[in-house]
């Protein structure tokens, strides 16, 4: 349900696009007002979001701890794994950030003859990383359209991007990586029974809006090629806040465009603020050192506690024939 | 009260088939209690004890649970406050991505294949919840949001299933955002508790522990009394008579572990150990009968009623006038104290920073909490050569190492008790990585699920981790499980029977006390379990022929 609901959304919105975008009138719709308004939603969703994370109070030093602790000083200490100094933290969040640290550990757990076993299992590390990073190459090269002249690393990322040198233009890899990943990454919700029952819409959505996007995207370059410069002086007069639609920029650049909007605009609400949540996570942003460094917590309230007076009152006869030492005899 | 179900052989429980999924979504399958799995209602006095709300008698089998007329208001009120008091929750509640990297590391999912075990749809009971009454999305579009109402098949949903997880962080671990389905279980079952649907079993110890001070429910003169029986055993075994303090005032050192320790095997041989070891070394040190359980249910069932039980450890430490305290081999106990208790209760400025009194190490990472653990005091002495030992005392035994899920993922302490093990035992195997240490697997009966009726469910979440025996009993011969934590004492040795008989457990300072040369000790001929030492019938029976 959640699969055919999200992809038919995806269609409708490449439909509404594609023909809005034919229509003369529309094209400063779909160019310029969507576009804008995409990137305001995007904006303050996104910093309201991470601010009611930040206005959430932390009441207790929680890390989930994955290596051994700092204790004995002949212990060998796990310093990113379980670390206990703040450079230890700056370090385990690097791993998790660049490199996924945490899906790299996962096992796939099996049933083999009455007896669970366990075994490798790094697919869904690789494709995630592999979609992770293609996606922020192809970001940064996007730079290209925002910036004059275009900065040099643009154009050493985008040689590097195409070092197979094969097709004219040169075939870039990160968008076709972008698009297997992506696929792979559904493939494996569907294909998967467990992964495919915990679904929602919002799960498949998400990853047909971006494969689009891509899709829209290598159309574009390779196929049905649009001009280039007519983009260019789009997107900067975007970036000028002096925008205006060239004439004769194909249709497939609008959609491109708007399933980008669309995906902005739907970022703060969604899943996919990740992005911003991963940084905030307690468990793993935080040292292992609660017993070394106290730890305030915010809200602390005075709760209602049994005294060891009240405690002696009740055993004190049973106390004192126990030899137990008592406050008043 | 119903009677407890047979639980199913093993041979039943390996049947799980985790590619079949129900017909019908999730969403739209409500839970259905099955006996076995599930712990009995909390009786009304239990709750009326420490002042909960709601105390009635009632079973979650009733169709009425009889609950406030206002119980969805105060839920939902409290799931409000939560999010703003726990950024866990609130960002928890946000950001998975459904990925399912969590969902077969859970020993109950494994064990069970019930999907809603899996930690990512657990989580997602109570996100359903929070996006239909706390996000745009699930507030316009509902179901297709994956947001739903909360009603009652939901809270019985919820009941179910948050007393389907022992809050053992392994899916934390794995997640790529330390999504912990603990916080989530943990402010489950805080809202569960704002309308009285508390088990038994977990209402009673806390009862206890408000009370009397430790979670069985020992009065002083019964603590003091057991401890007497277990000074009997080590006097019958080493000819040395022991005379532990109790609420001593101007000790050096308190010291705190969980009651179940005083109470049942093999939790008392453990205890045994702790008080050959601290006689051996002549240390300055007290037991209380009041701060007598480190142990904390409260944590199972809200922060304030974890708050109010370990107040009294501070406390007592106050009133002694003790230098620092030490702890017990203990899990959840763990858990609060290194993550929790100085927050709480603290800060601890009226004791001295941790100084080992026997090798003068400064204990620098409990320097705030003024708590040290008792592994790591040990093993300082055994690397400082403090302690003499005769490992042969344990060559019946073939040891394996539990790591608990409390010390492991909570606090990380895995090489002190190894280091214990191996220099007091000769035959020591490590089970497989993928089952020890950060990805060790829960005894399947933490945070407070170690009651009776719920055996079955205890059996599944404990196969993971009973299975890893089992392969290193069939290939090194293992016959000894042992452990740092005191629910592990209790828990194991039925677990171990179901899976894998012939593995006996064992707290790690049962095995020390076993090989420690004590001074002026008689020739031991019996390990604290009153059992003959390896080696002793052949003596005895040379001897016979001279």
């Amino acid at each position: 349900m959640g699969i055919f609901f999200s992809l038919v959304v995806v269609i409708v919105l490449v439909a509404v696009s594609f023909v809005g975008a034919s229509m003369s009138g529309l094209q400063g719709l779909f160019g310029v007002y969507i576009p804008y308004l995409a990137i305001i939603i995007f904006i303050v969703g996104f910093v309201r979001k991470v601010m009611s994370w930040g206005r959430s109070a932390v009441p207790f030093r929680i890390p989930t701890t994955c290596g051994q602790q700092k204790s004995l000083p002949w212990i060998k200490h796990s310093s990113l794994d379980n670390p206990q100094s703040t450079a230890g933290v700056i370090g385990r969040m690097i791993l998790e950030v660049v490199l996924f640290r945490s899906l790299f550990r996962n096992l796939k757990t099996e049933m083999n003859g009455g007896r669970v076993t366990y075994g490798s299992s790094k697919w869904l590390w690789l494709a995630g990383l592999a979609f992770h990073v293609s996606f922020f190459v192809i970001l940064v090269r996007h730079l290209r359209f925002f910036l004059e002249p275009v900065p040099f690393f643009i154009n050493m990322l985008d040689s590097l991007d195409g070092f197979l040198q094969v097709g004219v233009p040169h075939l870039l890899i990160s968008g076709v990586v972008l698009v297997a990943a992506a696929g792979y990454l559904f493939l494996r919700r569907i294909a998967v029974p467990q992964v495919r029952y915990i679904s929602l819409p919002a799960d498949y959505f998400p990853l047909f809006l971006i494969i689009g996007i891509g899709l829209t995207g290598i159309i574009m370059r390779y196929i049905t090629k649009v001009d280039i410069i007519k983009v260019k002086s789009l997107t900067m007069g975007l970036v000028g806040f002096k925008a205006s639609v060239p004439e004769g920029i194909g249709a497939i650049f609008f959609v491109h465009l708007f399933l980008i909007s669309v995906l902005l605009a739907y970022f703060p609400f969604s899943k996919l603020m990740h992005l911003g949540g991963v940084f905030l996570s307690p468990t793993r942003n935080l040292p292992n050192n609660s017993r070394e460094v106290r730890h305030v917590n915010p809200w602390d309230q005075p709760v209602k506690v049994h005294t060891y007076a009240q405690y002696e009152d009740e055993f004190r006869e049973k106390m004192k024939d126990a030899g137990i030492p008592v406050e008043k005899e | 009260m119903a009677k407890p179900t047979e639980t199913p052989k093993p041979e039943e429980l390996t049947k799980v088939d985790y590619d079949s999924t129900p017909e019908t979504d999730w969403i739209e399958t409500p839970a259905e209690l099955k006996p076995g799995i599930y712990c009995y209602g909390a009786r009304p006095k239990y709750l009326e004890e420490v002042g909960f709300p709601n105390p009635r008698e009632w079973q979650p089998t009733d169709d009425d649970w009889k609950l406030p007329a206002e119980w969805k208001e105060t839920v939902l009120e409290g799931i409000k406050e939560r999010l703003s008091k726990y950024r866990t929750f609130h960002v928890f509640m946000d950001i998975c991505v459904r990925c399912g990297a969590c969902a077969d590391k859970c020993h109950f999912y494994i064990g069970s294949g019930d999907p809603k075990n899996m930690p990512v749809l657990r989580a997602e009971l109570m996100r359903s919840v929070y996006r239909k009454y706390f996000t745009p999305g699930g507030k316009l579009f509902g179901k297709l949001a994956g947001a739903r109402d909360l009603d009652m098949d939901v809270l019985k949903e919820w009941w179910y299933y948050f007393y389907q997880c022992t809050e053992c962080r392994r899916c934390s671990v794995f997640c790529p955002y330390g999504i912990d389905q603990a916080e989530i279980t943990m402010i489950g079952r805080e809202l569960l508790n704002l309308i009285g649907t508390q088990t038994d079993w977990i209402g009673g110890p806390v009862a206890n522990c408000y009370k009397k001070g430790n979670h069985l429910g020992l009065e002083p003169h019964a603590i003091t009394g057991n401890i007497e029986y277990l000074l009997d055993d080590i006097e019958e075994i080493t000819g040395i008579k022991i005379e532990p303090t109790f609420n001593r005032k101007g000790a050096e050192i308190l010291f705190v572990t969980p009651s179940g320790d005083l109470f049942g095997d093999p939790g008392t041989y453990t205890a045994m150990g702790y008080l050959m070891l601290f006689h051996e070394l002549g240390m300055d040190y007290t037991w209380s009968t009041y701060a007598s359980e480190g142990g904390n249910f409260g944590f199972f069932t809200s922060m304030d009623m974890a708050k109010r039980l370990n107040y009294k450890i501070y406390a007592e430490a106050k009133r002694l006038g003790v230098k620092w305290i030490l702890g017990g081999e203990c899990g959840h106990m763990w858990r609060v104290l290194n993550q929790y208790m100085d927050t709480w209760n603290g800060p601890a400025d009226f004791m001295e920073e941790p100084v080992s009194p026997i090798t003068g190490t400064k204990f620098e990472n409990a320097k705030s909490t003024k708590m040290v653990h008792i592994a790591e005091f040990t093993a300082d002495l055994i690397k400082h050569g403090k302690l003499k030992f005769d490992p042969s005392r344990n060559d019946h035994l073939k040891v394996t190492f539990h790591d608990s899920c409390n010390t492991s993922r909570g606090m990380g302490l895995f090489e002190e008790p190894r280091y214990i093990i191996k220099n007091v035992c000769n035959n020591f195997y490590e089970m497989s990585d993928d089952t020890t240490r950060e990805k060790t697997f829960c005894c399947g009966s933490g945070s407070g699920l170690n009651a009776g009726e719920n055996m079955e469910l205890r059996m599944r979440g404990g196969m993971p981790r009973a299975h890893a025996v089992r392969n290193v009993h069939e290939k090194y011969g293992v016959n000894m499980l042992a452990n740092i934590c005191a629910i592990d004492r209790a828990v194991l040795p039925p677990l171990m029977q179901y899976w894998v008989p012939g593995v006996e457990v064992c707290g790690t300072h049962e095995l020390l006390a076993n090989a420690l040369i004590m001074k002026g000790e008689q020739k031991r001929t019996q390990d604290l379990r009153l059992e003959d030492l390896p080696g002793v019938e052949e003596e005895n029976e040379e001897e016979g022929g001279e």
